[in-house]
């Protein structure tokens, strides 16, 4: 009973096609696929955007929108409403052709990235042996597409804030990179299905999850600090700020196609989210042995929402870094600890089975983040201060 | 730091505008922020040019609040001008009338009653404490924290808000120092609640110094940036948090002694790195001070009349004469320059804006500095721009 | 220094977040106007007069001195002073003022009026939800707009209207008793004088 649980959409989707001729079989199962993925992921955004805005009122002692349906679950509807009602300004001067397909192409690579996330128990919608390297070329086209909008605007302060947030994505495509190199050397495949296969064991009821290893740990927390730069989000997100003097890439568009910025935003963060839950959290797999009668894909969302809570979190709290800060941060802290990490994952292979090895990778990372986290702040004079008092 | 290859170390000619050479070709990005700007505390434009990301010039224009406060105000009566200096400073109302209130009872050499002298200290400290919780709340939100800290301190605010109106009348724009004491009262009632009131706020600093202080991206953002030194802001006349972030032990509550801030223990923190953090530090611990004032005004304040009975409301004529009354507002050393002609108007009513005068060094602290900072060291001098354009 | 500020910040958020379901003191928000905060009881919005009795003309108490008038300070108050006289709650004939407008668009709610005015005539309203959409005439308070019940003023201010009253009644025992004594005084002259006529 479970199992058909497990396997229900996969079992669905065989079905429908039944009913047409056998020709026709294997197109019409990936358009269902691509269909349920196109219209499930837009569901799920407009449901974080309700989530974020009433978390993040929940974390400022306020309540969020609650005025629109009951606990104002219908708020996105509301949003998508108004975004496609509000008048579509393109400028004179903007080159229309590239205007109008930077959204187009932002959200197109997005969604190509969902085709190879496995979301549960033979849920893939394409088997690849290669499908990480696939992910990554195809979220290559975003960062052009950011370029698209602030070049085709012809507004100096766009093209600034456009050329800010590549060189921030770009510098940060690099950490991202190599920390999921790690798994892949320690999987020994490049397939994202293996690699969630290789997590799928338990010893003493406890997952292999590569996030319980220390190269896996400091690997996720790498992954998590490149994906957040990434998706432009807090503290990253200062091409996005509107406090800044420089205007950001989307300050020309207007009604749905910013909305289509925003859902490209958005589901670039459930595309990484889930990248991130399948290379260090098992994917699919249940947390404890005993709980794997559940449903897989119910495990792979709730591990994506919590991505989500843990983005909204952030968001909350920190105050955003300078541009020149970020890349700083991207070149001199992340990128060298992503590749000690690699080395510290090698180490691990070949260290043999036993408590030695958890000991010296530890030990490696803790003292690598310590000394170079003491040099970035001392280098720059930053630190706790004591202050003195008069009368 | 920023400028200190540009100018030279004498200040001797602060009157000439610093300069700096931008490096590299190409034209200057100028860029006017405001007046319309989320950021800019209100109506107020910066005239930045920009070499690439640096600040080569800064030129500040305001004037989009004047509202003609200090010719109104000779053409009104001493009473009359009370409720307009509530909207100077218009977060701050209760220490603008304490200043106006001082200035008055100089020019005519009233007492103020002892129950009275507390009650101004009281209120006086509520808002400072609640001034600097807005402004470290502004400052963090410029800095992109989605507004968290602002909303803390903002519900922090309320409490002290309500018990302002259950005194005054009012929230903000209170009319309640009068010449000679205070308006009306205030019964055990309300000391009870202030007492509850300020029981709860070092629980609230502490939450503020817990999130913020010691937070890396905070330090990063803040720390090293917006210096200014200690000989250029006592010769361009900083005064308040700005001053003594810059090291400078100049407190005009230690330094006069107005009302009775003799009797109370506190101390004057002092800042030794001149830099934004430091602002933002000396705010936070002032609001520690501010809790220990309170804390030992509201145990002490005795009973007893606010008003001096011979205070006259209607006809009040001082006689012919000057007078300069000066107190530590939150911002600075607010102080009002009354001359009096024997008539029932002052002849010449002269405000000395803080925020307009620790603005004017807004320049020389952006000089060099990266444009995504000029935001925050312009949150970090704090004005108002009720009392910068008056 | 090496990232626990972050973690300290995260960890005050998140307490923010968990207590704000479960405290009061996490959640402030009162959802207006569905809930409404009770009003304190000092507060102030905007000027109304104060009658005695049931007929609002009869019982006004102003007596149209125009003192409001010149202290107010955004000189919001227009008053016109009738050309005959009516008795006040002493029984002393008084002016009363046959026009008394009061613009609240210009009025800043400093109460310099109530504060001034000798005969306890004008006091402040609660009233805020004044909103209306003629923008001229609709926030110009004509005199029968401005006129309330000593009832109003003891239900939104009672300790004031308490000390407001026991005030006024105290003058009206002391008018009352000089009243009486000026009687008594004209009495025993007038049965002194018939006294004298008769001789």
């Amino acid at each position: 009973m479970m199992e058909t649980l497990d396997q229900i959409f996969v079992l669905l989707s065989r079905w429908l096609v039944g009913f047409l001729p056998a020709g026709w079989q294997t197109a019409a199962g990936v358009v269902l696929g691509v269909a349920a993925i196109v219209c499930l992921f837009p569901a799920l955004f407009a449901l974080t955007v309700l989530l974020e805005r009433k978390g993040l009122g929940r974390m400022q002692n306020r309540i969020g929108p609650n005025r629109v349906g009951p606990f104002g679950i219908l708020q996105p509807v509301a949003d998508g409403l108004k975004s496609l009602t509000k008048e579509d300004i393109v400028p004179t001067r903007a080159d229309g052709v590239v205007h109008f397909l930077a959204p187009l192409v932002l959200v197109t690579a997005v969604f190509m990235g969902f085709a190879v996330l496995p979301m549960g128990r033979n849920m893939t919608l394409v088997k690849m042996d290669a499908s990480l390297l696939f992910y990554f070329a195809v979220g290559a086209p975003t960062e052009l597409s950011i370029f698209m909008a602030g070049w085709s605007s012809r507004n100096k302060y766009s093209l600034l804030g456009a050329m800010r947030a590549v060189a921030q994505m770009i510098s940060y495509e690099v950490p991202l990179l190599v920390s999921t190199v790690a798994v892949v050397m320690i999987a020994g495949s490049l397939s994202l299905d293996k690699i969630v296969e290789a997590q799928n064991h338990y010893t003493w009821g406890l997952p292999h999850w590569y996030i319980f290893t220390p190269w896996g740990f400091a690997g996720f927390v790498l992954f998590a600090i490149a994906a957040t730069a990434e998706t432009n989000r807090s503290p990253f997100d200062l091409p996005e700020g509107e406090s800044e003097l420089v205007a950001g890439y989307h300050t020309e568009y207007s009604g749905f196609k910013f909305a289509l910025f925003f859902l490209g935003e958005y589901l670039g963060m459930f595309s990484v989210a889930g990248l991130g839950a399948t290379l260090f959290l098992g994917g699919w797999s249940a947390p404890f042995s005993f709980l794997g009668w559940v449903p897989s894909w119910i495990w792979f969302f709730a591990k994506l929402l919590l991505a989500m809570c843990a983005f909204i979190w952030l968001r909350g709290t920190l105050p955003r870094l300078r541009q020149d800060q970020l890349m700083n941060f991207a070149w001199k802290f992340v990128l060298p600890l992503a590749m000690l990490n690699l080395m510290v994952a090698a180490l691990w292979h070949f260290l043999g089975h036993g408590w030695a090895r958890w000991v010296i990778c530890s030990a490696i990372l803790a003292v690598s983040y310590v000394l170079l986290a003491w040099a970035e702040m001392r280098g720059r004079r930053l630190g706790p201060r004591s202050y003195r008092y008069a009368g | 730091m920023a400028v200190a290859d540009n100018k030279t170390e004498k200040l001797e000619g602060w009157n000439r505008p610093p300069v700096m050479e931008p490096e590299g070709e190409g034209e200057l990005l100028e860029v006017a922020t405001g007046p319309h700007h989320p950021s800019t505390h209100g109506v107020f434009r910066m005239d930045v040019a920009l070499d690439g990301e640096r600040v080569i010039r800064l030129k500040p224009v305001f004037g989009y609040l004047h509202r003609n406060h200090e010719m109104l105000a000779e053409g009104m009566s001493y009473l009359g001008s009370m409720p307009f200096t509530d909207r100077l400073d218009y977060i701050c109302s209760l220490t603008n009338n304490w200043a106006y209130a001082l200035a008055v009872e100089k020019l005519t050499g009233q007492e103020v009653p002892e129950r009275a002298e507390y009650l101004r200290v009281i209120l006086g400290e509520l808002t400072r404490f609640q001034n600097h919780a807005s402004s470290i709340g502004f400052l963090i939100q410029e800095m992109g924290a989605s507004g968290t800290p602002l909303m803390y301190a903002f519900r922090e605010r309320e409490k002290i808000l309500d018990l302002f109106e259950a005194l005054t009348g009012a929230r903000m724009m209170v009319n309640y120092m009068r010449f000679g004491g205070c308006r009306v009262d205030a019964s055990a009632a309300w000391l009870d609640a202030a007492r509850k009131v300020v029981a709860g706020l070092p629980g609230f600093v502490d939450e503020m110094d817990r999130l913020l202080s010691t937070n890396e991206i905070l330090m990063a953002r803040t720390q090293g940036i917006g210096i200014l030194r200690p000989e250029l802001a006592v010769n361009a006349g900083v005064t308040g948090p700005m001053l003594r972030a810059s090291g400078v032990n100049y407190d005009i509550r230690k330094v006069d002694g107005y009302g009775i801030y003799n009797r109370f223990n506190f101390r004057v923190p002092l800042g030794d790195h001149w830099d934004v953090y430091d602002r933002y530090m000396i705010r936070l611990l002032e609001m520690r001070e501010s809790i220990k004032i309170l804390e030992q005004a509201l145990k002490d304040i005795p009973a007893g009349p606010v008003m001096d009975p011979k205070a006259k409301l209607r006809g009040f004529r001082p006689k012919p004469g000057e007078a300069y009354g000066r107190i530590e507002a939150p911002k600075g050393e607010l102080g009002f320059y009354l001359i009096s002609d024997g008539g029932p108007n002052p002849y010449r009513y002269r405000v000395r804006p803080p925020s307009l005068i620790n603005l004017t060094v807004l320049e020389d602290m952006a000089l060099g500095e990266n444009v995504a900072d000029v935001v925050l060291i312009f949150g970090s001098v704090d004005i108002v721009l009720g009392e910068v354009d008056r | 220094m090496l990232g626990e500020g972050i973690l300290k910040g995260l960890a005050e958020t998140a307490k923010n977040f968990a207590g704000s379901f479960v405290s009061a003191e996490r959640l402030t928000t009162v959802q207006y106007p569905e809930e409404r905060i009770a009003p304190i009881e000092a507060t102030r919005d905007f000027p109304f007069l104060v009658y005695d009795g049931a007929d609002w003309e009869a019982g006004l108490r102003c007596v149209a001195c125009q003192i409001c008038e010149k202290e107010c300070p955004p000189k919001c108050i227009y008053i016109e002073k009738s050309t005959d006289k009516k008795p006040d709650f002493t029984g002393k004939p008084q002016f009363y003022p046959a026009r008394f407008d009061i613009d609240i668009s210009v009025c800043m709610s400093c109460q310099i009026c109530v504060e001034v005015c000798p005969f306890e005539a004008i006091k402040m309203d609660t009233e805020f939800e004044l909103s209306t959409e003629d923008r001229f005439a609709g926030l110009l308070f004509d005199r029968k707009q401005l006129a309330k019940p000593n009832e109003h003023y003891r239900k939104i201010h009672p300790a004031e209207a308490a000390a407001v009253d026991a005030r006024l009644a105290a003058e009206k025992a002391k008018a009352g008793a000089r009243a009486k004594a000026a009687s008594d005084a004209a009495a025993a002259k007038a049965a002194a004088r018939p006294a004298e006529g008769g001789d």
